[in-house]
C-alpha cells in the first residue's frame, strides 16, 4: 500500500477538507488545501516523481526541505522543494530528471547553484 | 531610548522562547522562519486551511506553546516574517552582527521573491537540526524516508507514509515517530534501536539524578512507550536495518543484530516485508548560518556558546539543537537565555535588568520557572505570560525576581545540557556501520557517488584532500550541497585515510579556509533573477508602522 491521507472521519484533529486539484505531467491529482505538493503527490499514489543521475526514481526523503530529492517544476518555476511548497488549486507540476546521457563531466557546481537539472 | 533590535532566525522551541524573552527584556524583535507558522519541527502545526477543531491533539505542551506563540506574534514590538529564507549572512567587518539577507514575499522556492536586508543589534540563531541518516544499500529507494519526514507528514498534514512500516536507527526520537504513525493508522511492524541494551542502559543509567530533572521528557517518552505496548509493536535493541530492497520502491528490508560498535553479527539477518521504512541515526545541526557568521564550532559539530549563549562572534547568540542535541525543553531554556542576553537584559545575578530593563512584578521570567517544572504541559516557558514588560517599572524587587528567574532558567539549560550528554552516551553512532556498506552503496544521494569511489579517493594521497575528493567524486556537489552526506563523507575520509597521517592534503590550501561540510555561503536556494534584482530598501530600524501578519 502507498502513502495516504488519514481519512477525515477518523482524524483526531477534526479537520475539514477543502479539495483542490493539481496536474502532474498533465495528469490530475487531487489533494486538500493546506497540503504540501509532496503530500498531494504521495497521497495520490505517487511514491517517486524525480529521477536521479542513474535514472532511478526519487520522491520525498527528508520531508523538511533539506535533501532536495523531491524537486519539481511548479507553474514554470524549476527546482521547487515539493515537501515545503503548499499546493494551490490549479498548480501545474512537471516532474524533473537529473538523468544525463553519458557526456563529458559537467563543470563543478557553485555552492547553492540549483540550476543543473535538465528536464 | 531606542530599544535594541534583535533578529531571531528560526521559530521552533528555541527561537520562539528567544523572541519572547527578548520582547520581555524590552527589545524590538524580528522573528524569521521559512515555515508559515512558528513551531519548528517539534510543534509543527497543521495548516490553517485544515480548520482543525483540535489542532493540539497531536502535540505535547500545546497549550503553553499556543500561548507563547500568540503572545510573541501579537506583540507590538515583534515583526513576524513567515515563509522567509535567510539566504546569506554577510560579515560587515565591524564589531556587530552580520547583515541578514532575506528572501520574502513569495511561496517557497518561487521566483520573484523580494530580497531584503536587515541590520540588527543582535542576532539569535536557532536553526535547529535535521535527521542524520547513515547510508545503507537501497536507502535511496522511494518509500525510504527519514523518521523526521514521516513525523512531519503525519503531524503537519495528516499523510501517513505507509501501512507496514519499520522505524529504525537510534535515539529516543524513534518513539514519537512510531507513535505518530500508529496514531495515524499505520501498522508499525517494529522499532529498531541500533544500540545494544548495554550501551543504552549504561548511557541513561549513569548519574540518574540528572534524569530526574527531565521528568517532563521522561513522561513523554513513557507515553510513547505505552503506545508501542498497546499496539504490540516490538522495540528491539541492538538490531538495525542493513539493506532496503525492491523494484523501484522499497518492498522489503533486511535487518541484522549489531554488536555494541554497530558491526553486523553475521547470520542474524532477517527479511521483513514493508511498504515504508523510516530511519534516523541521530541529528545534524543546520550549521550553515552560524558558519557563515563566523561562529566557532565545538568539536566541529555544534556551535560553541558561553553561559549566556553568546557565540564567538560579537552580537551573535545561538540556541537549541545547533548547540547540542538536547530536545525541546532544553532548547526553550537556551532560547530564553539567548533572547534575554541578546536584548541586553542583565545576565548577572547581582543587578536588576540593564538598560532594556523593564522587570515588572510579573517579571520577565517567572520565578516558578519553566522548564524545570517540565511536565509537557507545565512547560509554559521561561518567560512569564504577563506579556510585554512595561517600561519604567524596574524595581529592586523586580531585579531580584529577574535574577532568581534567570538562575532557574540557567539551571534548566544546564540540566538540558546534562541530558544531551546522556543522550549522546546512550545513543552513540557506533564505529562499525561502514561494515554494512557495499562498494556500490550510494553515499551521496544527489550525485550517486558510491562507497567504492570514496574508498578509492580517500585511499590515495593525491586525491584525498577534501576539495580534491569532492571534485573528483562529486560527493556533496549536488542539489543538497552535502547537507545529507557531508558528515558521513567527512567521517569516512577520516577513517579511510587513517593510515596517512599529516598529509599535505590535510593542510588548508593557501588563501582558503579549512574545508568544512557545513560551509554554504548561499544558505538557501535563491534564483539568479532574484539575486540580480536590486534589493528593496533595508527593513527600517524604527518600529514598524503596522505589525506583520
Amino acid at each position: 500500500m502507498s502513502p495516504r491521507l488519514v481519512p477525515t472521519g477518523s482524524d483526531s484533529t477534526g479537520r475539514r477538507d477543502r479539495p483542490l486539484r493539481i496536474t502532474v505531467d498533465g495528469e490530475p491529482a487531487d489533494g486538500i488545501e493546506g497540503q504540501t505538493l509532496a503530500g498531494v503527490l504521495l497521497a495520490s499514489g505517487r511514491l517517486a516523481w524525480r529521477t536521479g543521475p542513474s535514472g532511478a526514481g526519487r520522491g520525498a526523503f527528508c520531508g523538511i526541505g533539506v535533501c532536495f530529492d523531491c524537486l519539481v517544476t511548479v507553474n514554470g518555476d524549476r527546482d521547487v522543494r515539493a515537501c515545503r511548497r503548499r499546493a494551490v488549486d490549479g498548480d501545474v507540476v512537471r516532474t524533473q530528471s537529473r538523468t544525463r546521457p553519458p557526456a563529458p563531466p559537467a563543470p563543478p557546481a557553485r555552492p547553492g547553484a540549483q540550476a543543473e537539472e535538465g528536464e | 531610548m531606542t530599544p535594541r533590535h534583535v533578529a531571531v532566525v528560526g521559530a521552533g522551541p528555541a527561537g520562539l522562547a528567544a523572541a519572547q524573552a527578548a520582547l520581555a527584556a524590552g527589545a524590538r524583535v524580528t522573528l524569521i522562519d521559512s515555515a508559515e507558522q512558528p513551531g519548528g519541527q517539534y510543534h509543527r502545526m497543521l495548516p490553517d486551511a485544515y480548520a482543525a477543531e483540535r489542532p493540539g491533539e497531536l502535540h505535547h505542551g500545546w497549550t503553553a506553546f499556543e500561548r507563547r506563540r500568540r503572545q510573541v506574534l501579537t506583540h507590538p514590538r515583534c515583526s513576524w516574517l513567515a515563509e522567509t529564507s535567510v539566504w546569506a549572512l554577510e560579515r560587515t567587518g565591524r564589531d556587530r552582527p552580520p547583515r541578514v539577507h532575506l528572501l520574502c514575499d513569495g511561496p517557497v522556492d518561487g521566483s520573484g521573491r523580494t530580497r531584503r536586508t536587515l541590520d540588527v543589534d543582535a542576532l539569535v540563531l536557532a536553526t535547529g537540526a535535521h535527521d542524520r541518516v547513515l547510508p545503507f544499500p537501497g536507502w535511496q529507494l522511494p518509500g525510504v524516508f527519514t523518521a523526521g519526514a514521516a513525523q512531519a507528514l503525519a503531524k503537519g498534514e495528516r499523510v501517513v507514509v505507509g501501512d507496514r512500516v519499520v522505524v529504525a536507527g537510534s535515539g529516543p526520537f524513534l518513539l514519537p515517530v512510531a507513535a505518530s504513525l500508529l496514531e495515524a493508522g499505520s501498522r508499525v511492524r517494529e522499532v529498531l534501536e541500533a544500540n545494544t541494551p548495554g550501551t543504552v542502559a549504561r548511557g541513561w543509567g549513569r548519574r540518574p539524578w540528572e534524569l530526574a530533572a527531565q521528568l517532563g521528557k521522561t513522561a513523554e517518552l513513557a507515553e510513547y512507550a505505552a503506545a508501542l505496548t498497546r499496539n504490540r509493536v516490538p522495540y528491539r535493541l541492538g538490531r538495525t536495518v542493513v539493506e532496503a530492497r525492491g523494484a523501484g520502491r522499497v518492498e522489503e528490508i533486511v535487518t541484522a543484530r549489531l554488536r555494541p560498535d554497530w558491526s553486523v553479527i553475521q547470520g542474524t539477518e532477517r527479511t521483513v516485508p514493508v511498504d515504508a521504512l523510516c530511519v534516523s541515526h541521530g541529528f545534524s545541526p543546520q550549521l550553515e548560518l552560524p558558519v557563515a557568521a563566523g561562529c566557532a564550532l565545538r568539536d566541529g559539530e555544534f556551535v560553541a556558546v558561553d553561559d549566556e549563549q553568546r557565540t564567538s562572534v560579537p552580537g551573535v547568540f545561538a540556541a537549541g539543537e545547533i548547540t547540542g542535541i538536547a530536545g525541546a525543553p532544553a532548547a526553550r531554556a537556551e532560547g530564553a537565555v539567548a533572547g534575554w542576553a541578546a536584548a541586553g537584559g542583565s545576565v548577572t545575578d547581582a543587578g536588576p535588568v540593564a538598560d532594556a530593563g523593564p522587570v515588572t512584578a510579573a517579571g520577565p521570567v517567572t520565578a516558578a520557572g519553566p522548564v524545570t517544572a517540565a511536565g509537557p504541559d507545565a512547560d509554559a516557558g521561561p518567560v512569564a505570560d504577563a506579556g510585554p514588560a512595561t517600561a519604567g517599572r524596574r524595581t529592586a524587587a523586580g531585579g531580584t525576581r529577574s535574577a532568581r528567574a534567570l538562575r532557574v532558567l540557567r539551571r534548566s539549560r544546564d540540566q538540558g545540557r546534562a541530558f544531551a550528554r546522556r543522550l549522546a552516551q546512550a545513543h552513540p553512532i557506533g564505529t562499525g556501520w561502514p561494515g554494512w556498506l557495499r562498494s556500490d552503496t550510494l553515499v551521496c544521494r544527489c550525485e550517486e557517488t558510491d562507497y567504492g569511489a570514496l574508498c578509492s579517493a580517500f585511499g590515495s594521497e593525491a586525491e584525498s584532500a577534501p576539495r580534491v575528493a569532492k571534485l573528483g567524486t562529486r560527493a556533496g556537489l549536488g542539489p543538497c550541497q552535502a547537507r545529507i552526506c557531508g558528515p558521513t563523507v567527512a567521517e569516512l575520509r577520516a577513517r579511510l585515510g587513517g593510515g596517512l597521517q599529516d598529509r599535505p592534503a590535510d593542510r588548508p590550501a593557501e588563501g582558503l579556509p579549512t574545508a568544512s561540510p557545513h560551509t554554504r555561503p548561499i544558505a538557501q536556494p535563491i534564483r539568479l533573477g532574484e539575486l540580480a534584482a536590486s534589493p528593496t530598501p533595508p527593513i527600517p530600524t524604527d518600529p514598524p508602522e503596522e505589525s506583520s501578519p
